[in-house]
């Protein structure tokens, strides 16, 4: 461990973003399953969205004074890191119900969790957030956990 | 007899190769609103992060995982849970394969747990997953 992990850094583990709703569109459906070359003619023609739709529907919608200069969006959600070169990392996800157009989902995130492991390259900073998206009437509909490094 | 009978621990998926241009890359990353640079910006990617290329979105490949798991289930279930990492980059000009087996089946509830992977052309294994499917039982 290089000690990149403060106490400071670690004060922020809790912290939650604004509930953010979204409308379910027959087009943004369409859309991300052309540019996820989909086979299942319900999600090219927009009937119900993929598993992975609401990836692209909660993405940050930021201004370009927003962006840092490698093109990353800033998150408000999460502190200042000392590492802040962007991987991708992965995903956990639990569904409860499926999306179709005119659905309006609610999300909710959390920073969960931050610490450090040693790579063969240097120290990674590794955080998790987790989303969940619930229905206009509250209901569950899934619950995601990011985990994403920074070297 | 339901499909779910006739499943077994090891059974194989069926393979997809997957190719993906520029035109897809940037479809993908404009659908998120997704301007990290090292996805369309060739230069910046090699010369700057120092990639041999331009580098495929890590979500675009956990998605391609849900689809080998997807088509494989058809209309006879639900899809419950999912989780992959990004182990390995890959880039623009790499044909990436998916596929998986059946790594569980539970009869009495109807569940099924799945090994995902995309493999690269080197036959590595760059992204793996797993997900939980429910098949019907009536």
């Amino acid at each position: 461990m290089t000690g990149l992990i403060t106490p400071e850094l670690l004060s922020h583990i809790g912290d939650t973003g604004p509930a953010r709703e979204e409308v379910v569109t027959r087009r943004d459906i369409r859309k991300y399953s052309i540019a996820t070359n989909q086979r299942l003619r319900k999600f090219l023609d927009g009937d119900e969205a993929p598993p992975m739709f609401h990836v692209s529907l909660f993405w940050d919608v930021v201004e370009l004074d927003q962006l840092s200069p490698d093109g990353v969006s800033i998150d408000t959600l999460l502190p200042k890191f000392p590492l802040e070169k962007a991987m991708a990392g992965g995903l956990k996800i639990d569904y409860f119900k499926s999306i179709f157009p005119g659905d309006v989902l609610i999300a909710t995130r959390t920073l969960t969790d931050i610490y450090e492991k040693q790579g063969s390259k240097g120290p990674i900073i590794f955080y998790e957030v987790i989303m969940e998206v619930k229905n206009k009437v509250g209901d569950a509909v899934l619950n995601e956990k990011t985990t994403r490094l920074l070297r | 007899m339901s499909r779910l009978d006739n499943i077994k621990v090891d059974d194989a998926l069926p393979k997809r190769a997957y190719t993906p241009d520029n035109i897809e890359l940037f479809f993908y990353n404009a659908v998120l609103w997704n301007a990290h640079r090292i996805h369309y910006d060739y230069p910046y990617a090699t010369e700057v992060e120092g990639y041999p290329g331009l580098v495929i979105a890590g979500p675009q490949l956990g998605d391609w995982l849900t689809q080998a798991a997807l088509e494989w289930l058809g209309d006879d279930g639900m899809f419950c849970s999912f989780e992959y990492s990004n182990r390995k980059a890959s880039y623009i000009g790499e044909t990436l394969r998916s596929g998986g087996s059946v790594s569980s089946v539970n009869k009495e509830t109807g569940e099924v747990e799945l090994a995902l992977f995309i493999k690269n052309e080197a036959d590595e294994i760059v992204t793996p997953g797993t997900a939980t499917l429910r098949f019907n039982t009536d």
